[in-house]
């Protein structure tokens, strides 16, 4: 398993929390992008730089290569399916993608996404009110998306306070190297996280 | 509406009255264990981060159990590592090369308690869901940052239960039940999803038996698989206080107990016709590709292995003695047996049935993971055929990706052993019971199943 300390990787600008919503281009995929779409297992024991070039390349061949820094992926239902990989999270944000926000998250790609500082949002609908190329507007604090050429806005759960926090800092490595620790628990959460 | 045991403990951990599936919640970790296979990349992250201190020593627990004794240069390298980082952060509950498998230990020396929230840098830390404990794994960088700072966040899972319906058979075992299980409702049945194991026959699987049910419950997608607390839990509670494993049992008992309300909400309820259920077989590749053990008898096997954190308890080497007693191992057979521990492998020395295993022409591994994974110890040639009581089938798991991989009971195993094929436990009566019938001759290798399918 490759899992590199955060602080060593590229820092994808991320606006989480109060600074302001991720604006970009949406890459637009269906329901079941797997780990192994995104992360395809023949290239596993090479470098993240090549890696990254064969993220979703069986779905979109264009992807890697064109997607800019800041896009967002808009995605169906079980996004990250199949087998742990720490890589597949990784591979997205090497592209600089800014967001993954898709009808519903895969557990395991969820959770490594937030371990290595990928921001993701499971939004509900998000799959149908976006083409290719529309601009998006995420809000990772409010949960709101929205597609500024229809004007049509989303709203999601937003993930817990503890766990923007992790991803603005880059992921959990970053967070630990910080020394800001323990400090994402009950005090900051309250009972308010995710209580609604 | 009530909760499932999963929302009560996910509730109790996160400091919440209550909490609902769906809900992502930041709880405090109760117990924490990392392996050899990543203690050395997680304690690197620490140290890297400048953490100096683990978040609770009693709480964290390291185990050398997949590369031992290791078998490789760099296999003790790692070791030595994990060692030194063992004594610089003080971790006192570390077991070193030699005394078990993680999810044996964890149970066995008193580490795990009804209610925990338990998490670990392996897939089968559902296995302490057996006694009533919230159990799952997570990757390196998420130990990293429990051991720093004792919290993770979580999303509530939804529950679906099977409730155990009936009695078992003659010869089956509760391995059957949950291969039984995996092959009727598949391997994405439970994914992201809490298991609970109820019904009226729960009461009659002992904690060892759960052990293998919880395990495999990550077989099925389930992030947690548990058994709530009950009097085999109880029991089995009072017997580690009692061979002085812990103490003040009953209290901690009382305080962690934990039980889904009455009114708790279930993604859905299915039924285990345990009347219905012979022994079953995994077939190569998948564990979701289960038949009865009929149709899969005869099939020519070169290994077979009794062992792993699914099956390498007493009970299991027990249950494969029993078959074995008085028999030989099929000459073109290598039985492998690993005990799940050292305890179990004294008691098993004690009871004499690494005598009966050892007459019968069983080689017994160091106590530890063994061929399950492929690491060493037991692992299979091209075109070669095992059988074993553990939890993968998956193309390459022990070896060559041209080998193929059938999982059941040690029951199964022990009779597979004895006749050269895959046999039908129920098929080899007692040795006691038996006249001086001639062996069984190995049947011709029928191939019911097709040649492994990769992924
Ligand atoms: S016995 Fe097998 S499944 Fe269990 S921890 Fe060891 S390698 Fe993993």
């Amino acid at each position: 398993m490759s899992t590199q300390p955060a602080s060593q990787g590229e820092p994808v600008e991320i606006r989480a929390g109060k600074g302001g919503p991720i604006k970009g281009r949406a890459w637009c995929f269906g329901d079941g992008i797997s780990t192994d779409l995104l992360s395809p297992g023949q290239y596993a024991v090479d470098s993240l730089e090549v890696r990254k070039q064969h993220t979703l390349e069986s779905v979109d061949p264009r992807f890697a290569a064109e997607v800019k820094p800041g896009d967002v992926v808009v995605a169906g239902r079980d996004f990250g399916c199949g087998s742990s990989r720490e890589t597949a999270p990784e591979g997205l944000k090497a592209l600089g993608v800014a967001c993954v926000v898709a009808d519903s998250f895969a557990r395991l790609f969820l959770r490594n996404a937030v371990a290595i500082g990928l921001p993701v949002l499971p939004c509900p609908g998000a799959s149908s009110a976006f083409s290719p190329g529309d601009g998006i507007e995420v809000d990772l604090a409010t949960g709101e998306v929205r597609n500024v050429g229809l004007g049509v806005v989303l709203r999601s759960e937003p993930l817990p306070e503890s766990m923007r926090k992790i991803l603005s800092a880059g992921g959990m490595l970053a967070v630990l190297a910080s020394g800001r620790l323990g400090r994402l628990g009950a005090e900051d959460d309250g009972s308010r996280a995710g209580a609604s | 509406m009530g909760m499932t045991l999963a929302e009560k403990i996910l509730a109790r951990a996160s400091g919440k009255d209550r909490v609902a599936a769906g809900e992502f919640v930041v709880a405090e970790v109760d117990l924490a264990m990392t392996h050899d296979i990543f203690a050395a990349q997680v304690f690197d992250h620490l140290v890297n981060a400048g953490v100096t201190q683990v978040f609770d020593r009693e709480h964290t627990v390291v185990v050398m159990d997949h590369l031992v004794p290791p078998s490789t240069e760099a296999a003790a390298e790692q070791h030595k590592r994990i060692r030194e980082h063992v004594a610089r952060f003080g971790i006192d509950n570390f077991y070193d090369a030699g005394s078990g498998i993680c999810h044996q230990l964890l149970p066995e020396r008193g580490h795990v308690w009804p209610g925990m929230l338990v998490v670990g840098t392996d897939s089968h830390t559902t296995t302490h869901g057996a006694l009533g404990a919230a159990g799952t794994g997570i990757g390196t960088s998420e130990m990293a940052y429990v051991l720093a700072t004792g919290t993770l966040w979580f999303r509530v899972p939804e529950t679906i239960r099977f409730d155990l319906e009936g009695s078992l058979g003659e010869q089956v075992a509760w391995k059957d039940v949950i291969l039984w299980i995996a092959g009727r409702f598949g391997s994405d049945v439970a994914q992201y999803r809490s298991i609970e194991f109820a019904g009226p026959a729960a009461s009659q699987v002992s904690v060892s038996s759960r052990l293998t049910i919880s395990n495999m419950a990550v077989e099925i997608g389930a992030k947690f698989g548990m058994f709530a607390p009950d009097e085999v839990t109880a029991e089995y509670l009072a017997g580690l206080e009692s061979s002085g494993v812990v103490e003040g049992w009953q209290q901690r008992f009382a305080e962690k107990r934990v039980e889904a309300d009455s009114d708790a909400s279930y993604l859905a309820l299915h039924e285990v016709p345990l009347e219905q259920i012979g022994p079953q077989v995994a077939l190569p590749s998948a564990v979701e590709r289960v038949v009865p053990v009929g149709d899969a008898v005869g099939t020519v096997i070169q290994q077979a292995f009794i062992g792993s954190c699914t099956n390498g308890r007493l009970e299991d080497l027990a249950a494969a003695a029993a078959v074995l007693e008085g028999r030989q191992v099929d000459p073109g057979v290598r039985l492998i047996v690993a005990p799940a521990s050292r305890w179990v492998f004294q008691e098993a020395l004690r009871q004499g049935i690494i005598e009966i295993l050892a007459d019968a022409g069983a080689s017994v591994l160091p106590s530890g993971c063994g061929p399950c994974f492929g690491g060493h110890g037991g692992l299979l040639a091209a075109g070669e055929r095992c059988i074993g009581t553990h939890n993968r089938n998956f193309v390459g798991r022990m070896g060559s990706a041209k080998a193929e991989i059938f999982l059941a009971s040690p029951q199964t195993v022990a009779a597979s052993a004895v006749a050269g094929h895959i046999a039908d436990p129920r098929e080899l009566l007692p040795r006691s019971v038996r006249s001086g019938a001639p062996r069984r001759r190995a049947r011709e290798d029928k191939s019911v199943y097709t040649a492994s399918q990769p992924g």
